[in-house]
């Protein structure tokens, strides 16, 4: 076996070799009294601290952090940095995360102090710049959705399907209607069924047909005057582009329902179809998704939303206004919404995000968002056509014959005939360098493995990638072990993800 | 983990359950095939002492690493003991999942119940 | 490719999309830009906000100007922790897995709760998270609410809990803390859980204590958001009986970034362990016995447990999660207790500064540690916005209008102090106020003789 470890090819797709020191975290280093800061002096008239604060009120024994130099901080968390894969580094054909590159130019601009140290609370004639560019980037959204209000509140995906669904309540109270189920494909994310719970009514499930799309008998079946909402995303999970989306509109709207666009998947039409068009009432986007956001080891994100006209006087506040005047326009928050649904967080969102993703659609601009979801869709079909030719018989596309932007393969024939699962061929991966794609989800597929290359990779990188894939299919035909026992290279081998379940450390022992 | 097993002497939910029927009592628990679907049991909730269950529905749920799953009760009653020995060792319900595994003992309230319930080669056989 | 795949143009992989679908037209978007020309595109607007580069900001309400050091940027900034996704392999992620246990303890640490997660998105969202494991854990139907919360805690637990059906009522402040008596009142065994704010939204010191004493016999759940940095010095949720204690971490070295992106933190009792929200990391062993860290607990979440999730989180905010473990590293255990001990001092300094001004009267008598409120003796809410402005024009950002949330208190002013600001800094705001609100009572006069 360890002959075979040597052979292991690190193409160029690959990640460097990270640091395999034993774990130790940064409460067990340092000593007393060592640290980082230097308070200045308080520089007032001294009072007496109990006088200020007393006693009663105030702590016993200090919280025990770290007591660590500034070079030992930096040391303590560089070597840790290189225990992480990273997308700089690799490939990470993630389905459903839209792994592309993050242009560097959006640290930079984000960085700027006129950007970086503005308080949310500062008066809004003295941050115009913050609010244009906020008005801006809802303007260039409500382009690309084709609906034309957006709200950019909402702090990631979820958050933003959270708004979309109290949304669809207000809607319904507004007209005197309690309606009390919303439904959900079989093929939804998790966070679809989980909002929909938070919101406050009952998920139903819809089928899926043998082509992947809504099954529409199942559909008809289930909408009826105590559906609130539909919620899709389109294409889908299965990387499938629904044909049926007019149809299912004109059955949801006919019942009094809404329809909700879960925008994950946006990377494969932007320029080529609109969910407004489709007919949808509510879109979120994910700006760590499409839009470049880095994704930070779990955020942070932003899920911005778009609604229709009649949607539009319940979406959370603050909304940004723009008022034409003869020295120009003047941007403005309002707060005076009597019908919004309220908030969902403090002040008005990642901002942060926002100036990244701005940055990005100024960039690419009409036409090179239209070549994103081309080159994404294109990578994806390449790739999927390469892994067809090399193993197509161990890992077949699970729906239809082409895909969108990404694709679901099933691992259930190399399971049977090989004896190596989906998660022992992901592991595998692991070896030779790249992240291995989404496994186990969309759920409906047995031994899911969930494709999404994007448009910023080489057809060098899909190539290897590929190449990959045949090679850990061919070993295990001779050998499943290898598999089994996967990975080898990496900081850490497989971890016993049962003993943390069942006794969980979830921090330093004092 | 155990073999594949389902002894003659209990009745069965075609739902994955089991009922040891001991006069006016049952113990209750999951089935080889529930443990083996579920994989490593890390974590089992118990319901109260004094809370009733009704044949059909859940009672309490199971977790192992990537899943939960609901306990359905095979009879209805009331809960008189609960397998405290679970909250430290979970892995038992894998390991002896008609034993040292019981998850809990009620009073039946109903016992004409027990003739719905299948006998092992019933419950084998639907598998 | 295209042979590849058995096409002849890129168009034919989009044949699914029905023309009554097709979008036939260019994105009505400007054409993009070279990276220069977005950069000085960015740089301009940036021009066109006043940041705390350019005022010396005495404005707080829940988000402050704290120092951030240099070494947190370079660590954002490397591929490692900037780029990755969230830690689904874990094998190939101990790195972000281990900064979650570390960032976990220091929490814990820090509220004196055995039980943190990872992050979740920001303060006010997560008071909602919290009433959310409350209605999940007992089922009851109101929420006890201080008016001592940050008014957009309040308002984002109304527009949540509206969703899943739970009432929410407010208790007065009196004499600027929570008025214990009608606290008590208001609270019943149809209370799932009851929320007071550490220091309050007027900056006064809460007892704790007492609050979270008078929920325990009705079995709601304690929850108190908390200031980070105040609770260097302050008794900690875990030592006062308050059950689930979140917050906003903006002021652990995350930047202001007009509101965010920065983190929210949520820690509880053991009890709520498996109700927690949100990613939590675990330490385990791995096959060959190394210590190692993973996502644990994971039958909570979205992505196993759906619909009976105990959120909906998914994407949160391990990024800034990370800047605000190394800040309290930075810091360390002493010099967050000197930090906390100097924004007492000068806090103090400035009240009493500020009061001795010609107008400002104290809001409130309570102790406080880094914000405290002030009566201006202008008219009204406008009046307030006017000496801001004054202040503003000269340079100075005197805090925030609380007559802006707060009907109640009218011509309130809100003043927050960091360790950026000097005892020379703090004279100046005062002779500064004092000039504005002359120069407004001035003009009020004038317009009373017109």
């Amino acid at each position: 076996m360890s002959a075979r470890l040597e052979e292991i090819p690190i193409t160029s797709a690959g990640a460097t070799p990270m640091q395999r020191d034993p774990a130790v975290t940064i409460f067990e280093k340092g000593a007393a009294g060592r640290r980082a800061f230097h308070c200045p002096e308080p520089g007032v008239p001294a009072r007496d601290p109990d006088e200020l604060l007393p006693r009663h009120l105030r702590r016993r024994e200090p919280a025990r952090l770290p007591e660590v130099s500034e070079p030992e901080l930096v040391r303590h968390y560089v070597r840790l940095s290189r225990r992480n894969f990273d997308l700089d580094s690799g490939f990470y054909p993630l389905g459903s995360c839209t792994m592309k590159h993050n242009p560097r130019l959006h640290e930079r601009v984000a960085a700027l102090p006129g950007h970086a140290r503005l308080h949310p609370l500062q008066d809004p004639r003295r941050a115009q710049g913050a609010l244009e560019l906020m008005w801006n980037l809802e303007r260039a959204l409500a382009e690309i959705a084709g609906l034309p209000h957006v709200v950019l509140q909402p702090s990631a995906g979820s958050h933003g399907e959270l708004a979309g669904v109290l949304l669809t309540r207000a809607y319904h109270e507004s007209r005197g209607e309690r309606r009390t189920k919303v439904l959900t494909p079989d093929t939804a994310h998790g966070t679809n069924p989980a909002t929909v719970t938070m919101a406050g009514y009952e998920v139903v499930k819809v089928g899926t047909n043998p082509d992947g799309g809504v099954d529409l008998e199942d559909l008809r079946a289930h909408v009826d005057d105590q559906v609130a909402c539909l919620m899709l995303t389109n294409p889908n999970t299965l990387g499938v582009f629904d044909t049926n989306i007019e149809e299912i509109a004109r059955l949801v709207h006919d019942a009094g329902a809404t329809l909700y666009y879960d925008g994950a998947n946006l990377n494969a039409v932007m320029g080529k179809s609109r969910p407004g068009d489709m007919g949808f009432d509510i879109v979120h986007y994910n700006l760590h998704k499409s839009f470049t956001q880095p994704h930070g080891g779990g955020g942070p994100g932003a899920g911005p939303i778009a609604v229709s006209d009649r949607i539009e006087p319940f979406v959370p506040h603050p909304v940004v206004t723009c008022t034409q005047t003869p020295d120009g326009p003047v941007f403005g928050l309002d707060d005076d919404r009597p019908q919004s649904i309220g908030r969902l967080r403090g002040f008005q969102g990642n901002y942060g995000v926002f100036v990244r993703s701005y940055a990005y659609i100024r960039s690419l601009g009409a036409e090179g968002l239209r070549d994103v979801s081309e080159t994404a869709v294109l990578n994806a079909n390449y790739l999927l056509a390469r892994l067809r030719e090399l193993v197509g018989d161990a890992l077949p596309l699970a729906f239809g014959e082409r895909c969108m932007h990404e694709f679901v393969l099933s691992g259930a024939p190399m399971k049977k005939e090989l004896g190596i699962r989906t998660l022992d061929l992901a592991k595998r991966l692991l070896d030779h360098g790249f992240h291995p794609p989404t496994v186990y989800f969309p759920l409906l597929v047995d031994e899911a493995l969930l494709i999404e290359p994007t448009e910023t990779e080489t057809k060098e990188t899909l190539d290897a990638f590929a190449e990959a894939i045949a090679a850990i299919v061919a070993e295990a035909r001779e050998d499943p072990n290898i598999a089994l026992g996967a990975p080898y290279t990496t900081p850490v081998r497989r971890l016993d993800e049962a003993a943390a379940a069942k006794h969980p450390v979830i921090r330093q022992a004092r | 983990m155990a073999d594949a097993s389902y002894p003659t002497d209990l009745l069965y939910h075609p739902e994955h359950d089991w009922a040891r029927i001991d006069g006016d009592h049952a113990t209750l628990g999951i089935t080889w095939f529930a443990q083996d679907a579920l994989g490593e049991v890390v974590f089992f909730d118990p319901p109260e002492v004094g809370a009733t269950t009704a044949a059909g529905e859940s009672y309490a749920e199971v977790e192992s690493v990537k899943a939960v799953s609901d306990v359905i009760a095979p009879l209805s009653g009331e809960i008189v003991e609960v397998n405290a020995e679970l909250s430290d060792s979970p892995e038992a319900i894998n390991e002896d999942p008609y034993g040292a595994g019981w998850l809990v003992r009620i009073r039946l309230s109903d016992v004409s119940e027990t003739a719905s319930l299948l006998d092992a080669a019933s419950y084998e056989s639907s598998l | 490719m295209l042979a590849a795949i058995g096409v002849s143009s890129v168009e034919e992989l989009f044949a699914a999309i029905p023309d009554g679908v097709r979008l036939r037209r260019d994105l009505d978007l400007p054409p993009g830009m070279p990276e220069q020309d977005v950069y000085e595109h960015l740089l301009s607007l940036a021009r066109r906000n006043t940041c705390a580069e350019d005022e010396v900001t005495f404005l707080g309400a829940g988000m402050y100007d704290h120092y951030v050091p240099a070494v947190i940027d370079m660590l954002l900034g490397r591929s490692e922790f900037l780029t990755p996704y969230t830690p689904y392999q874990p094998e190939i992620s101990q790195g972000g897995l281990q900064v979650m246990f570390e960032y976990q303890t220091a929490i814990s640490e820090l509220t004196a709760l055995p039980v943190s997660n990872a992050s979740v998105y920001e303060g006010p969202s997560a008071v909602g998270a919290a009433g959310y494991l409350a209605k999940l854990a007992n089922g009851r139907r109101r929420f006890v609410v201080s008016r001592g919360l940050h008014p957009h805690s309040r308002e984002t637990l109304r527009t949540l809990s509206h969703g899943y059906g739970t009432e929410v009522v407010e208790v007065p402040l009196r004499d600027g803390v929570t008025d214990q008596e009608a606290w008590a009142a208001a609270i019943d065994d149809e209370t799932a859980a009851v929320f007071l704010q550490q220091p309050n939204f007027l900056g006064a010191v809460e007892d704790a204590h007492a609050l979270a004493q008078a929920a325990k016999a009705s079995g709601a759940v304690v929850v108190g958001s908390y200031d980070p940095i105040p609770l260097a010095i302050l008794a900690p949720p875990g030592d006062c009986g308050v059950d689930v204690a979140v917050g906003e971490g903006q002021s652990l070295g995350n930047r202001l970034d007009f509101g965010g992106p920065s983190f929210g933190f949520f820690a509880a009792t053991e009890a709520y362990l498996r109700r927690m929200p949100g990613r939590i990391a675990g330490e385990t062993h791995d096959v060959d016995g190394r210590r190692g860290f993973v996502l644990t607990l994971q039958t909570r979440e979205q992505h196993i447990r759906r619909e009976k999730a105990t959120s909906n989180i998914c994407t949160a905010q391990a990024l800034n999660a990370l800047a605000g473990v190394v800040y309290l590293s930075w810091l360390g255990r002493e010099g967050i207790v000197e930090l906390a001990e100097l924004l007492l001092q000068r806090t103090a300094y400035a009240r009493e500064a500020l009061c001795a001004v010609e107008g400002v009267a104290a809001l409130h008598e309570q102790p406080v540690v880094r914000e405290f409120a002030v009566q201006l003796d202008v008219g009204g809410l406008e009046g307030v916005r006017r000496v801001i402005d004054r202040c503003q024009d000269a340079g100075v950002n005197p805090g925030y209008a609380l007559g802006r949330d707060l009907d109640e208190h009218p011509t309130g002013l809100l003043v927050a102090i960091t360790e950026q600001r000097t005892r020379e800094q703090i004279d100046r705001l005062a002779g500064m106020l004092g000039a504005a609100i002359a120069a407004e009572r001035a003009g009020e006069r004038e317009e009373v003789r017109a």
